[in-house]
């Protein structure tokens, strides 16, 4: 099961056409995008994701002014998830601030490689920075203060609440502190933010580093949704002359599985693209599933995507491993007993036709995972098993 | 998996056996003719068989005897003065080699017996760790050493299997004078010492892969005392690196006493200060837990009241309510106890000549062994019992008496305090969350965290029903349930039989638990299994409540070999309902064996969540906060 043969390597080499008959469905959901004003259509038809992405949150700031809900929470996972989704609460009261942790999040989080919890720890390090604080108490309280304006911007972003409070952590303990004057002590947390803002960012090529031993020659992963890190492992794996397809799931509602499998086809990676309900039809097939998480919380299961639930629940009956690929700042002090236990955060679906007002719709945007479905956890902490992940956390937070 | 378990389950039943209790035709039976010690002068010529082929690798179940014969054990025994040892210190030089041995163990027997039960192994594990070997194995023949001794010395049953073997020694044993036993045990010791140290893998080497398996099987199936202590002597050399000597052996968790062990239980009772009489029908696979009659220990506690002078007034009460179950709960114990500790505490002087740290920690012994009569300790109580002792261990040698006292004092206030009262609160507070609007929640019997949970929840104005699903013979349930309904919360009662019927409406199951081990295992009252089984076939979350200070490092799979034993009447018997007491006459008939089994041991896969003073973690993570948080435990 594990070393299948490779015979699709084979057909490829045979006929290079193969992806080239894979373009059409790149530009099949070219018709549909009329219906989301500025989303999958836009970053599909864009020969460069790079700057499309940077725009399409300007854009997307232009429009709104304020940090929006489920924005936050797409920023990491997925980027080409539909924009509409937000109940776009007006947290104008965040805005409305005078030195900005917003606009300076805001700022960082332009570049479009950044996570937003990796933003939002370097807008917490300019705090440090621009402190006008004479004392460490003071500063601690900015800080505070900052972080919490930044977490009440969005109360649904589970990586952004986590990363700040990480950040607090991290910084804010250290046995240094006490017996330093305030100008070195300060430094010295600048210090530390700037480094912990590193390793937030290396976390990525670290994870893709590390999964790599699990993706061998000839296998067939399935994809769920759009996530950076995953993507980073799959390019990774690609540019490391790995042979391995790709099983694209359409990502409904926002069609995020559609901006991957174009990403793939890219970098000449054979990649197939499944509607949703495809997943058990295909499961045979499928040597390990990858996905992404939103959080990974303190059972060692992630909330993620709607429908990696099901979909872990398929690969779990058929005997196949699925890996998450998350950074460490994702990890939060959570624990959702069902799916319902769990802040909400809903986005509108578009069903193509109207929906009569009688007939209800679930709105939900993501799951919960539990524990005993996952496999493995790649994190820039190391490979873990899920029931690491609360070892981690008692750790950092206890 | 399955391989593995076959043949415990086989095995089982004969461990049992191996308690002194069943008659002894059935452990003779088995036993071959060509038994090494059966008889005296084939003897010295059978041990050197027995060592050799355990030397090699050819050991065939022919050659060894099953474990339950004390000889096999003692083999390991046996090879030893023959290796390391050829019979110098002998007074009688010309007593063969097995006199030899009776009389060395009958020194060791008598050591063991002069040093207090859960002492008498620290004096072998004392000797391993002199030895400075890192061999389980060691480890392991030692121990079963120690536990066979009682059948050389108590008699009993054991002289009917091998009645001339031990009457030969016997003779023997009264040529030799004590203090010669005692040169002999030294040097052997010693010997033994030096010759593990030579070759650190002295035994394992020596009797190759399948001897070791053999002395492993004979070793393990007894009752899980021998391994315990085994686990334990291992445990200790691995622990080798962190503490210092004499930290290590406070930290190693003392074997319990199993009460199928007679002479044990002889030494024991001559001990108590409470003459209890032990029931006679007694379940088979619950013989090593303690059960006496009820009836009698009150009336003798009562008549002993003023005779009892070193009991403390506020422990003796304490021990009462803990005989007569009107302190129950494990948190409710463990504070009752605590104060009572402080009482006497307060009224304590330290007698002239002698140390208050060593004198109080004797004298806190003392009380708590009457404790123990009473009812046995909780792992709650355990754990603070360890904490107090660590504290009076850890007192300034400059503190006055005063001083002393007025710390120690302050130092259990803070505990109760902290790791409980607070402790609670944070529970509360975290488990409140996981209550919302429209749930149905299942509580079983009475666990004091929920209730505080299930209290607090109904002040933040949360709307949800509550089962209370109780059990016979307590019915704690009803007290939960008066109490509850009285702050005026929508409640269905229901009995546990009824626990699947119930189950399907309930969101959300919370328990209390007794203890948390450290692989998860949820020690409680029984019952909660089952409950927690039933809420898992249908779906539903468990939480378990339970305080950091509750955690134990040790492991349990299955709730046997640690349980607690209840009045076995309360279940025979319904009172006040004289026409469906159809068992009155016949309690004490010998067909009839009642349980009343306390507690249950619930498997971490059937629990969703625990909810501690850390926070909300899965059960997965005990470890975790047992292995970080143990050390702050006992300082705090």
């Amino acid at each position: 099961m594990w070393w299948r043969s490779p015979s699709f390597i084979l057909d490829k080499q045979q006929s290079d056409t193969v992806p080239h008959q894979r373009n059409p469905p790149d530009t099949l959901p070219l018709p549909l995008p009329s219906q989301p004003p500025f989303s999958m259509a836009d970053t599909l038809q864009n020969p460069s994701p790079e700057n499309n992405i940077s725009a399409y949150y300007q854009t997307r700031a232009a429009h709104h002014a304020v940090v929006t809900g489920d924005w936050l929470a797409q920023a990491q996972a997925a980027i080409g998830r539909d924009p509409d989704d937000s109940t776009d609460t007006t947290v104008a009261t965040v805005a409305g601030k005078p030195f900005s942790v917003i606009d300076e999040f805001n700022s960082w989080r332009k570049q479009p490689e950044l996570a937003e919890a990796v933003a939002a720890i370097r807008a917490l390090a300019a705090v440090i920075r621009n402190c006008q604080a004479t004392t460490m108490m003071e500063l601690e309280i900015e800080l505070k203060k900052a972080s919490d304006s930044l977490k009440s911007g969005d109360t649904t972003s589970i990586s952004l609440t986590a990363g700040c409070d990480l950040f607090m952590r991290y910084v804010t303990r250290t046995s240094a502190l006490e017996y330093e004057d305030f100008d070195s002590a300060k430094s010295r947390l600048i210090e530390r933010a700037e480094k912990f803002g590193e390793i937030s960012c290396k976390a990525r090529r670290i994870i893709a580093m590390l999964s790599q031993d699990f993706i061998f020659d000839g296998c067939t992963i399935l994809v769920h949704g759009f996530s950076r890190v995953v993507f980073e492992v799959l390019k990774t794996a690609a540019q490391s002359k790995k042979l391995f397809r790709v099983f694209c799931t359409e990502g409904r509602p926002d069609r995020s599985g559609l901006r991957l499998s174009n990403e793939l086809a890219k970098l000449d990676v054979p990649v197939k693209l499944l509607i949703d309900s495809a997943v058990a039809y295909t499961m045979d097939e499928v040597d390990m599933v990858f996905v992404g998480a939103d959080g990974v919380v303190e059972s060692g299961g992630i909330i993620n995507m709607m429908g990696t639930f099901q979909i872990a629940l398929v690969a779990h009956s058929m005997n196949k491993p699925v890996y998450v690929a998350a950074e460490s700042y994702k990890f939060a002090r959570l624990y959702p007993l069902d799916q319902k236990d769990m802040v909400p955060a809903l986005c509108p679906i578009d069903f193509g036709v109207p929906i009569p007002s009688k007939v209800e719709v679930e709105t939900s945007a993501r799951d919960y995972t539990p524990p005993q479905y996952l496999t493995l956890l790649f994190t820039d902490l190391g490979v873990l098993t899920p029931s690491v992940v609360s070892d981690e956390l008692i750790q950092l937070y206890l | 998996m399955d391989p593995r378990r076959a043949p415990r389950t086989v095995s089982d039943p004969k461990v049992r056996k191996v308690g002194f209790f069943t008659d002894p035709p059935d452990r003779s039976l088995p036993g071959p003719p060509d038994h090494p010690i059966s008889s005296f002068p084939t003897s010295p010529p059978s041990t050197i068989d027995n060592s050799p082929p355990s030397a090699g690798n050819s050991l065939s179940p022919v050659m060894i005897p099953p474990p339950r014969h004390s000889s096999s054990i003692l083999s390991p025994l046996r090879r030893d003065p023959a290796e390391f040892f050829p019979l110098p210190a002998s007074p009688t030089a010309s007593t063969s080699f097995s006199d030899d041995v009776a009389s060395t163990m009958k020194g060791r027997g008598v050591a063991a017996a002069s040093s207090s039960l859960p002492g008498g192994l620290f004096f072998y594990i004392a000797a391993i760790k002199s030895a400075a070997s890192s061999v389980p194995a060691s480890g392991l023949t030692t121990v079963s050493v120690v536990n066979n001794l009682p059948i050389e010395k108590g008699g009993g049953v054991a002289v009917e299997m091998q009645d001339d073997q031990s009457s030969r020694s016997k003779s023997l044993k009264e040529k030799t004078t004590k203090a010669e036993r005692r040169a002999l045990q030294e040097a052997q010791r010693a010997a033994k010492a030096t010759a593990k140290a030579e070759d650190g893998k002295t035994p394992a080497a020596a009797s190759g892969g399948a001897a070791s398996v053999k002395s492993g099987k004979s070793v393990k199936p007894p009752p899980s005392q021998k391994n315990d202590s085994a686990a334990l002597a291992a445990l200790e050399k691995k622990a080798g690196d962190r503490p210092p000597e004499k930290d290590r052996k406070k930290e190693v968790p003392q074997p319990r006493m199993q009460f199928d062990d007679k002479s044990r239980v002889e030494k024991a009772k001559r001990r108590a200060v409470v003459k209890q009489t032990e029931a006679r029908n007694r379940v088979e696979l619950f013989r090593h837990l303690p059960q006496y009659e009820r009836g009698t220990q009150r009336t003798e506690l009562r008549s002993k009241f003023f005779e009892l002078d070193p009991v403390h007034p506020a422990v003796y009460k304490v021990g009462l309510q803990y005989l007569y179950g009107d302190i129950c709960g494990s948190n409710a114990r463990c504070i009752a106890m605590l104060q009572a500790f402080q009482e006497a505490i307060k009224d304590y002087s330290t007698p002239s000549k002698k140390t208050l740290a060593r004198d109080l920690t004797a004298k806190i012994g003392s009380y708590l062994s009457f404790l123990i009569e009473c009812r046995p300790l909780s792992i709650s109580m355990g754990n603070a019992i360890r904490f107090l002792k660590n504290r009076i261990a850890k007192l300034p040698l400059t503190l006055s008496e005063l001083e002393a006292k007025a710390t120690l004092r302050s130092d259990i206030d803070r505990f109760i305090n902290e790791k409980i009262i607070l402790a609670d609160k944070v529970i509360v507070k975290h488990a409140v969350t996981k209550i919302s609007d429209g749930d149905v929640l299942l509580t079983y019997g009475s666990p004091s965290a929920v209730e505080m949970v299930l209290l607090h929840a109904h002040e933040l104005g949360k709307q949800f029903r509550v089962v209370v699903v109780d059990s016979r013979p307590k019915l704690e349930g009803q007290l939960l349930l008066h109490r509850l309904v009285g702050k005026g919360i929508n409640c269905t009662y229901t009995h546990v039989n009824a626990i699947s019927y119930i189950m399907h409406e309930v969101t959300r199951v919370f328990l209390g638990a007794s203890s948390v081990l450290s692989n998860g295992t949820v020690y409680s009252k029984v019952g909660t299994a089952c409950v927690a089984m039933v809420a898992h076939a249908f779906r539903v979350p468990v939480l378990v409540c339970c305080e950091a200070y509750k955690f134990h490092e040790r492991v349990q799979l299955d709730s046997l070999c640690s349980n607690e034993l209840g009045d076995p009447d309360v279940i025979s018997k319904i009172h006040g309902r004289e026409d469906i007491n159809f068992l009155d006459g016949s309690t004490n008939s010998e067909n009839l064996q009642l349980l009343n089994l306390i507690y249950d041991a619930t498997p971490s896969d059937y629990i969703s969540m625990i909810i501690t003073d850390y926070g909300m973690v899965p059960p997965t993570s005990v470890p975790v906060i047992v292995r970080d948080y143990r050390r702050e435990h006992l300082w705090i």
